[in-house]
Order: C-alpha cells, then sequence, then structure tokens
C-alpha cells in the first residue's frame, strides 16, 4: 500500500462528480491509500490568478502548506488544480521576497510553507507508481480492444511538470493499453477544448470541441478518456450543444481514465459515477450490459 | 526622453509581475502567436502585444481584451525558444489591468472570473451553480434562460449541486488573506 495526501479539487465534487467517485473506487484495489487533505480550500485556479495573481498564489499556498505538514505526496486527479498548485510552488521558490510575505499572512493559522513538497497528478502516480503491468495484471473485465482515444487536454503535459511530452503525449496511451483496450492515435490529443472560456465565450469553444471530437472520430474512435475535469465537462455535456451549433451528430461517450480504468477492474459502473455522464452509446452501455450490471441511472441525448 | 522614459516603466511594471519576468529574453520570432489556438480572436496576438509593452504602450495593451482570450493552454510557453512563458504573461497582464482599474470591452471573460473569485471568498471553494447564475444575471439574463437546459441536465446527473458547500479551511483562508493584504499594503 502506497500513501498520499489527497487534493480532490472543487469539481469532483460537483461537476466531475465522476472524476471524485471513480478515483476513490480504484484507489484501494490498485493499493493506494489517498488521504483527503484535511481543511483543502480552492486550489488558487487560474481566473483567480487572473484577477489578483499575487492572492492566488497565497490560495495555493495554504494547501501547499497544509499537505507539506504531512510528509507525502501530493496527489490531485485534476489537471487544473495540478497546474496551479506547482505554479504557486515555482513562484515562492522564485521570489523570496513573496514567499516571506505569504509566510508571514500564513503565520496567523500556524502554517509554513518550506517547499518541500511533490505536487503530483493522478496519472503521473498510476503510471510510475502503480503502473501499467500491475494494473493490467489487476484486471477482471479486458476491455477487449474497445477503441480508446486518449484526451490529455493542456494541463496534464503543459507546462511541464511531468515527464510527459508536450505535444505528443504516451501516459494515458500505456494505462489506455494495460487494460486491453487500443489507444487510437490522432493527432489533437493534447490540444485544447476551451477550458472555463466555454462559459463566457461559448461559440468560440464549441469550435474547439468539435475540433477534438472531430479528429477522434475520424480516427475510430469509440469513446474518449481524459482524467480532466473540465475538459470531460466540456466534451460530454456541451456535446450536444456542438450537435445543434454545427449540425453534427456526435454521440460519443467522454469518461474519465479512472473510470475505465475501474470498469477493467470489474468495479460497479455505479461506484465509478458512469451514470452522471452525459453522452453515451451503444459501446459502453453494451459494454456495461455484457458484464451483467445495468446501470439504470443516467439519461441518453 | 519623457517618452522613453514612459516606455521603460511599463515594462519593467511588467518585469516586476509574477509571469512578466522573461519578458527582456523575447526575439520576436511569433510560434507564440503560430501556436495560439485563439490568435485570430485576439486584438493583439501574442507576439504583438510583447513589442506593444515594449514599446511602452500600457493604455492600449492593459484596456485590450487579448489577454482575456488566454485559455491557458500553454502551447506557446512549451513551444518559446527563450522560455518567455506567454501564458503566464498574459495572467499578469489581466491582474495588472484590474489593479489599475481598466474596463475591458468585447468579452465577458473578466465578469466570468469576477463571478468564480467572489465564489471562491464566499465558500473557500468554487461553487459552480452560484457562479454561473451570477455570471449570466450580470451578463446577460437571456443568456441565463437559453442555458437552463444544460444546467438541468448537469442537474439531473448529479453535477449540479444547487447549495453550496463550505469548505472546512474557509474560515482560516479569509484570515490569511486578510493578512496577507495587509503586509503587501505595509510594504
Amino acid at each position: 500500500m502506497k500513501y498520499y495526501s489527497y487534493f480532490p479539487g472543487c469539481s469532483a465534487g460537483s461537476t466531475a462528480i465522476g472524476l471524485g467517485l471513480s478515483v476513490q473506487a480504484i484507489a484501494e484495489p490498485l493499493d493506494m491509500e489517498l488521504i483527503e487533505l484535511e481543511g483543502w480550500t480552492c486550489c488558487g485556479s487560474t481566473p483567480y490568478g487572473s484577477l489578483d495573481e499575487l492572492e492566488a498564489v497565497v490560495v495555493a499556498a495554504r494547501n501547499l502548506a497544509l499537505a507539506e505538514k504531512t510528509g507525502l505526496d501530493l496527489v490531485t486527479p485534476c489537471s487544473s488544480c495540478y497546474v496551479t498548485l506547482n505554479g504557486a510552488a515555482i513562484h515562492l521558490e522564485d521570489h523570496p521576497e513573496l514567499k516571506r510575505q505569504v509566510n508571514e499572512a500564513l503565520a496567523v493559522a500556524n502554517l509554513e510553507y518550506h517547499g518541500n513538497l511533490r505536487i503530483r497528478h493522478l496519472v503521473d502516480v498510476l503510471l510510475n507508481d502503480v503502473t501499467p503491468e500491475v494494473i493490467a495484471s489487476k484486471v477482471q473485465q479486458g476491455l477487449n480492444g474497445l477503441k480508446v482515444a486518449p484526451y490529455y487536454g493542456c494541463q496534464l503535459v503543459r507546462p511541464h511538470y511531468g515527464s510527459d511530452d508536450t505535444e505528443f503525449p504516451q501516459s494515458l496511451d500505456l494505462l489506455v493499453e494495460s487494460l486491453g483496450a487500443e489507444a487510437v492515435p490522432y493527432p489533437l490529443k493534447a490540444r485544447c477544448c476551451g477550458g472555463a472560456l466555454i462559459i463566457s465565450e461559448q461559440s468560440l469553444a464549441l469550435g474547439l470541441i468539435r475540433k477534438l471530437l472531430d479528429s477522434a472520430v475520424r480516427n475510430g474512435a469509440q469513446c474518449i478518456v481524459t482524467p480532466c475535469p473540465l475538459c470531460q465537462t466540456n466534451l460530454d455535456a456541451y456535446q450536444s450543444q456542438v450537435n445543434s451549433k454545427f449540425k453534427t451528430d456526435y454521440n460519443l461517450p467522454i469518461l474519465f481514465v479512472s473510470q475505465l480504468i475501474g470498469l477493467a477492474l470489474g468495479i460497479a459502473s455505479n461506484s465509478l459515477g458512469l451514470n452522471t455522464n452525459i453522452a453515451r452509446s451503444v459501446t459502453i452501455d453494451r459494454l456495461i450490459k455484457e458484464r451483467g450490471r445495468l446501470d439504470n441511472g443516467g439519461g441518453k441525448i | 526622453m519623457v517618452v522613453f522614459v514612459g516606455m521603460k516603466s511599463f515594462v519593467n511594471e511588467v518585469a516586476a509581475t509574477l509571469g512578466g519576468e522573461h519578458i527582456y529574453a523575447c526575439i520576436q520570432c511569433g510560434i507564440c502567436t503560430a501556436s495560439c489556438p485563439v490568435a485570430g480572436e485576439m486584438e493583439y496576438p501574442p507576439r504583438k502585444i510583447i513589442a506593444m509593452i515594449r514599446a511602452g504602450m500600457r493604455d492600449e495593451v492593459l484596456s485590450s481584451s487579448s489577454m482575456w482570450y488566454c485559455l491557458s493552454c500553454h502551447l506557446c510557453g512549451c513551444r518559446c525558444p527563450r522560455k518567455v512563458k506567454p501564458t503566464e504573461l498574459a495572467h499578469a497582464l489581466e491582474s495588472l489591468a484590474v489593479q489599475h482599474g481598466y474596463k475591458v470591452k468585447k468579452t465577458y471573460t473578466p465578469a466570468m472570473y469576477r463571478s468564480f473569485v467572489s465564489s471562491i471568498r464566499a465558500n473557500g471553494r468554487v461553487h459552480e451553480f452560484g457562479m454561473m447564475l451570477k455570471f449570466y444575471l450580470m451578463t446577460n439574463p437571456l443568456a441565463a434562460l437559453k442555458m437552463l437546459p444544460l444546467g438541468l441536465k448537469l442537474f439531473l446527473h448529479r453535477r449540479m449541486p444547487l447549495i453550496p458547500e463550505r469548505a472546512k479551511g474557509k474560515e482560516d483562508l479569509s484570515r490569511i488573506i486578510q493578512k496577507f493584504r495587509e503586509v503587501i499594503a505595509s510594504q
């Protein structure tokens, strides 16, 4: 059993509830003990940094200081939290005066951040600590060559806080293949889905989402998997809006990679929050039905 | 010479921000603009805005909507041969524009960020429903109606809790932020 400090991020309990549920569900079978960081708050987030970049660093630093006290690596399944927390840690390292000011503020809650914390993405932990070999050895329900498009989005690989390639990454491909699925190569696998601008600049973001769906489908994908809560929401919840805007007819299941892993490990689909996914296709439903566990939640678009 | 002093001071002001540190290193090769998925939407794409900063065009830069289109995809920064980090520069410019009270036209992104951040300040975490409701009411209530089917879909899939969850660490966070503001103001 390996122990980690766990930072779910805000969306893992709401818009990306399927992420939160599935990560919790796969942790034990994969011998990970994810200990939720006591008292965590928002990571600091891109919008916060855009309005007040110094204050956003303090918000992040409080979480970093809490995590540092545990002595464990901090793991987050959210790509955006991963970038924000790492970015703040780097700012604090590069600017000693800022670090002093931040620590002066943290002191009101008896906290101090020293800079000895490793902030990791769940995908990094799955790939390098758990390893695809061990995952493969625990597969109960092989995915029989299901054609999966691994969608990295941006922040898992950029800026370069991990070790994967920033434009043609492989980590998700390796995880997907360890489950007996086929990782479909497609050129846009690490391109942007529009992020939070789906709210303020919707038509711009819908255009980017359409390109991604198109690239995956053209290359034979039966479903897309991603680790990122915002990418999943954009591709899944807004898929019908893409269809009405561009007169397309995508109906592609968009799963969290942790949900796909859970399915292969034989975990019940409700425990993985699969009924909180919106866009579904026959493929995943049939896969679930074949396993004899009918998913009675969620609707179809 | 007055113009020269102005030029110097704006680029220095940017270089003193978190994210603007590397602005002097830019060689204007333009790979940032070529890589940007939304360069076409910007009044001044990344390469140009860096040139404008170095030319001292403070008002033009800080009142523009350009940086508010940044998606934080970091493709520009990863390809930049001089490690300028234009994504971080964009956020530094946004932050400077807010700090100095520049009003941005053409995009609702600043309003969206404001509702996002006020949600964090109130709850310690983001409450998406409250954040989106506030945003649509502030900017375009009609769009809120149009978004109703999507909101309902998310709600029915248990993805849109209506009541915010108050983070345990919220009180501590507020005290820390308050103290930090005092520390910054006193120096």
